[in-house]
């Protein structure tokens, strides 16, 4: 009795090993709870999806993907010790985190590793500190920006620019950019402003903006203060068209600034209402799997796993140390690999550079007005 | 100088508000010797308690009656006989501190009950402007100003020309001789925080369409409001409307003319200076106590 028990431990044992070895396994550590929730549920989301979908079609290289998550508490503290213990388990590729700060301070750690790092940061020094692991999943700064300033000098045809934005690394990162690139194309700056994050009263701000008296107003803060000073620009009755990233054009703005968010521009590299089949269908998958619409996050994480899938057949074998070094510089067509939903291409750095879109908001929904072509 | 104009009334619009938040602090403070700290978070809560009311299905109206009900309950009898009557016994100071830690808490329980994520709050006033001297002037700004000086108002009449004000002030004047002659001095403190919980309800309805509804909003409306009362006089209600114009106005004025990034500094400069030059506030008077 006591020797088949044994045995049964013993081929059970075996058997488990046997499957684990032939799983691929991932990473991911995402804002699963405190302010970024929002953000590391979706982006927690499209990866499951997308691992869903590639184990039903056989996995990649006929063996399996597998992933862990852990939760960064949207804090940079625990993000570190997460990405430290994931990382002590060797995994192939490290997904996440999705907050810049978070990515900071962990990307040294999977570096040091030699383990790639895929995640949802947009900061632009992100990729500016020579580390050869880390991969951005969206448009840093360095690539969105220019895509921005371009628009506010050929079609908006501005001679003059205010721009507002929020004094943290977020906001001076990409005011820096775009100040630059409508000073080489011949913009003028007519008013600089910085602002706090958390600012509750925008009536001075918006106040020099009217004496400004611009062409064109860029607005670069985060979501809940671009739904206050939209709703000051009108309350003072600022006519200027207005132009922002993401964050000056999403949903929950939309619905916190309610109407004065009608006619706001903003360039968006990802989102789910973009006119691109594959999106379109993509969302409906997401819709029907978690019962919500995803956030441009959700995509990102989906487009994680499906960077892993198309690196690994690319190298045609699963190897962690030449990952990363095989996606610098790669081109992957959404016509080869569908899961990429849009061709993309890898910089050096690990920046992407892919098209984009221009979205406006008219009577409180997001309408994409024109698509951005990629740079290169 | 339309700039300048445009500054002052949106400066007015909120330094108004800032003077409904103070009165409340120096109206504590003159009858129980309460120095709430938790005046910002008290301004929050009525915001959100309107929007659980909307919530549950009722028309806006109806959820501003709702919460200033709700908001005097809680915020007013509730705070005074749970928190400020037990710790009363034990000093100001603990009184200080339990009312800090009652921020706190309020600010987590909203947090953790309605979401930590801003929420917008429809306007009493619509949208619009209306020509003032040949400047475009908002309605809301116009509306917000109205409804604090119309509430002010309301209040030094009630204080200063009834006799239940002059039992208030009696109260808090001298509590001992106010009993001997018959004033209901524990009736009359209560009052006060009856009229605090309606003023900070008030105000909440009032800043929250612009603020947004937050649960962090309180701490920026409690520092500003506290300032004010310092500033104006901290046992004067005339000094506290004064302070809450002059704090909500320099505001404004130092965002636009000196650096958006040191506005907050100037009101704290500007409080440093007063306690320095005139401790007892500008419209304040040495070792008085009236309401």
């Amino acid at each position: 009795m006591k020797s088949t028990l044994l045995v049964g431990a013993l081929l059970t044992a075996i058997t488990a090993t046997g499957a684990f070895a032939q799983a691929i396994k991932l990473a991911d550590v995402a804002e699963l709870s405190g302010g970024g929730a929002t953000v590391g549920t979706n982006w927690k989301n499209g990866i499951d999806l997308a691992i869903e979908e590639i184990n039903a079609k056989g996995g990649v290289l006929g063996r399996k993907l597998e992933v862990t998550h852990a939760d960064s508490q949207s804090n940079p503290g625990v993000a570190r010790a997460q990405v430290q213990k994931a990382l002590d388990a060797e995994p192939y590729v490290l997904l996440g985190p999705g907050y810049s700060g978070s990515v900071k301070v962990t990307a040294p750690l999977a570096a040091e590793a030699g383990i790639a790092q895929i995640m949802g940061g947009e900061a632009a020094e992100l990729t500016q500190a020579g580390n050869k692991f880390l991969f951005r999943t969206s448009f840093g700064q360095q690539s969105s920006m220019p895509k921005v300033a371009k628009y506010i000098h050929d079609d908006m045809k501005a001679k003059t620019v205010a721009v507002v934005w929020v004094n943290n690394d977020f906001g001076r990162g990409g005011r820096d950019v775009v100040v630059k690139e409508l000073d080489r194309l011949g913009s003028k700056v007519v008013a600089d402003l910085s602002t706090e994050a958390g600012q509750a009263d925008f009536a001075a701000d918006v106040g020099k903006i009217k004496a400004a008296n611009p062409d064109a107003v860029f607005v670069y803060l985060n979501e809940e203060e671009s739904a206050r000073i939209l709703k000051e620009l009108k309350r003072q009755g600022v006519t200027a068209p207005l132009m922002g990233e993401t964050t000056l054009i999403g949903q929950k703005v939309i619905e916190l600034a309610g109407d004065a968010a009608n006619g706001a521009r903003g360039h968006v590299g990802l989102t789910t209402d973009a006119p691109v089949d594959l999106i379109k269908a993509f969302r409906e998958k997401f819709s029907k799997k978690y019962n919500y619409v995803p956030d441009h996050n959700g995509l990102k994480g989906y487009l994680a796993v499906y960077m892993v899938k198309a690196t690994t057949e690319k190298m045609g074998k699963v190897d962690s140390k030449k990952f990363a070094e095989t996606l610098h510089g790669l081109t992957i067509k959404a016509a080869d690999e569908p899961g990429i939903l849009m061709d993309v291409t890898f910089s050096d750095t690990g920046d992407i550079d892919r098209q984009s879109f221009l979205v406006e908001v008219v009577e409180g929904k997001q309408v994409v007005k024109q698509v951005l072509p990629k740079v290169k | 100088m339309s700039n300048l104009f445009d500054l002052l009334v949106a400066g007015l619009a909120t330094g108004a508000i800032y003077a409904l938040v103070a009165v409340g602090f120096t109206l504590l403070w003159q009858t129980s010797q309460t120095i709430n700290f938790a005046q910002g978070e008290f301004v929050m809560l009525p915001a959100f308690l309107m929007l659980a009311a909307m919530h549950a299905g009722a028309p806006f109206w109806l959820a501003i009656i709702l919460g200033i009900l709700l908001s005097m309950i809680l915020l007013g009898l509730a705070f005074k006989m749970l928190l400020v009557d037990p710790m009363m016994r034990h000093g100001v100071l603990p009184l200080a501190i339990a009312t800090m830690a009652l921020a706190i808490g309020i600010k987590e329980a909203v947090k953790q009950f309605f979401s930590a994520e801003a929420s917008p709050f429809p306007s009493i006033v619509p949208t619009g402007d209306i020509s003032i001297l040949g400047h475009a002037v908002s309605l809301q700004s116009i509306g917000v100003l109205v409804v604090a000086i119309l509430a002010v108002l309301g209040l030094t009449t009630l204080l200063n020309r009834t006799s239940l004000g002059h039992q208030m002030q009696a109260a808090a004047q001298n509590p001992t001789v106010a009993r001997i002659i018959g004033v209901p001095v524990e009736r009359m403190i209560l009052l006060t925080f009856l009229i605090n919980a309606f003023l900070v309800a008030l105000a909440s309805l009032l800043i929250t369409p612009i603020y947004l509804a937050k649960f962090s909003s309180g701490e920026v409306l409690g520092q500003a409001a506290f300032i004010a009362a310092i500033v104006g006089g901290f046992n004067q209600v005339r000094g506290a409307i004064a302070g809450g114009l002059l704090i909500g106005v320099l505001d404004n004025l130092a965002a636009a003319y000196i650096s958006t990034q040191y506005r907050a500094a100037v009101p704290m400069i500007f409080l440093i200076a007063v306690i320095l030059f005139r401790p007892q506030g500008l419209l304040g008077r040495a070792e008085e106590r009236t309401v």
